[in-house]
């Protein structure tokens, strides 16, 4: 079974409805037990990171997912659910899951011109290949909305970046989780191939 | 770098595809769903319904559309008109809408903008404006008013001012519809839109007036707009959304081109 965890951070049905496109079921859930013990497991989210731990922690979803994690099974975090996965964000001054070390940094952007959030359609470009990432071709472009972006702590862990002023890494991945940034649910047919890359992947990288 | 949206813009009553010209002589011209995916397979960025069901006990049929356009749509969608509080926000993005459009409702209750803002998340509440030319003066300094109830009723209140306000109160993004231009297709009110733009730090789309290719390269140069919304070019097959990117693309601007 196909868990989409809820913990009140975003429109969960959008990614519900992508994966139904694609032949995913997957269920939405925020039931701390039938998540550590999920088969596949969606991470998605849009807010804030303060906010998002404190439900997560309400919950029990935090311990679960670190649970789902160590089991090996495959995870996709999605936005604030890749966000959170690291150990630190600037936003809220807040400690997340650590899943990934590494943390999530405000946009410094100097260029006036440059709109904040960064928001809309920007190139990603693979940097190290990932089953997830396998139907990728370059010049092709995700959704992207959010003012804080990854940075992992260990560059084996970016797979693929994109440029706003600088570029910054937008897919992270360690062992079998794997996230990105933008949103695969809202990018048309490149977004539904990553959603169908990653339901047929089994969680396992080898580096 | 972000390329620049190509937003198309449905005007939905009662669950069908509707256009006005200057917000009069409203004609149904086809289902709304078809166009969407029609749109959607054929490179549209983004797409953008307005409600313009006049009785408010048919916000059901509106509710039972986006969750049909969503779907088989798989790129954001917006949803505007009638939206009054934030249960009404909130049971449009259940439906299915990634952004809630406020425009007159938050106009007569300016803290609607931060209550959403709050509810949906800042980036999700885009302050669709409707703007009038007027003469200079104390009360208007930018020279455009703010018009509501479908550009029927200045509100005396200053367009630039109210932009502003507007991303304080928490608006992620702002519609700068020109009244004067809407339907014309003699092109979008440059002047507005780069004024309006460059005051801003959020992401700002044109609309109103677009009528040929080159009117939607103008905007996005000169104008300085993120983002164009057309209408009628696309409804009523004098361009398609494919040709319209392929266009913009080819005169330099940055857009997606892989879909």
């Amino acid at each position: 079974m196909t868990l989409i965890v809820d913990y009140d951070a975003g429109n969960l049905k959008s990614v519900q409805r992508a994966c139904d496109y694609v032949g995913l079921k997957a269920s939405i859930s925020n039931d701390a037990q039938s998540i550590a013990g999920a088969q596949r497991i969606i991470f998605p989210g849009v807010g804030a990171a303060g906010s998002a731990m404190r439900s997560l922690k309400l919950n029990g979803l935090d311990k679960a997912l670190l649970h789902a994690f160590e089991s090996g099974v495959p995870i996709l975090g999605i936005c604030l659910g890749l966000q959170v996965s690291f150990e630190y964000s600037e936003e809220d001054d807040q400690h997340t899951l650590s899943l990934i070390p590494g943390k999530v940094r405000r946009f410094d952007i100097s260029d006036q011109s440059l709109k904040i959030p960064h928001m809309g359609w920007n190139e990603v470009e693979v940097v190290k290949p990932h089953p997830v990432l396998a139907k990728l071709a370059p010049g092709d472009e995700f959704y992207f909305v959010h003012g804080y972006y990854p940075e992992p702590k260990e560059q084996q862990r970016v797979f693929a970046r994109s440029a706003y002023q600088d570029y910054f890494c937008v897919a992270a991945g360690l062992k079998n989780y794997f996230g990105t940034q933008f949103h695969p649910e809202k990018s048309g047919r490149v977004g539904l191939e990553l959603l169908s890359c990653f339901a047929e992947w089994d969680g396992s990288y080898v580096e | 770098m972000l390329s620049k949206r190509l937003i198309a813009c449905l005007d939905v009553r009662d669950g069908k595809l509707a256009k006005s010209i200057k917000f009069v002589n409203t004609q149904d011209i086809g289902d709304p769903v078809e166009k969407a995916r029609e749109y959607y397979i054929d490179g549209l960025d983004e797409l953008v319904f307005y409600d313009i069901t006049a009785s408010s006990d048919k916000r059901s049929i509106m509710l039972e559309f986006v969750e049909a356009v969503a779907e088989q749509v798989f790129i954001p969608l917006s949803v505007g008109g009638g939206v009054r509080n934030v249960a009404d926000a909130t049971d449009l993005r259940l439906a299915g809408a990634e952004k809630i459009n406020v425009n007159s409702a938050a106009v007569l209750r300016p803290p609607l903008i931060s209550e959403c803002a709050e509810a949906i998340g800042s980036q999700n509440v885009v302050l669709s404006m409707d703007i009038a030319r007027v003469a200079v003066s104390d009360d208007m300094p930018s020279g455009y008013e703010i018009v509501i109830n479908g550009g029927r009723k200045p509100m005396g209140v200053d367009a630039l001012a109210w932009a502003l306000e507007g991303e304080r109160l928490g608006a992620g993004e702002l519609v700068v519809n020109s009244i004067d231009a809407d339907g014309t297709r003699d092109g979008y009110e440059i002047g507005l839109t780069a004024l309006i733009s460059q005051a801003v730090r959020i992401p700002v789309i044109a609309s109103g007036g677009a009528g040929l290719p080159e009117h939607l390269f103008d905007v996005l140069t000169r104008g300085k707009a993120d983002a164009v919304l057309v209408a009628s070019m696309v409804h009523y097959g004098d361009y398609r959304v494919s040709e319209l990117k392929s266009y913009l693309h080819s005169q330099g601007i940055k857009m997606r081109m892989s879909w």
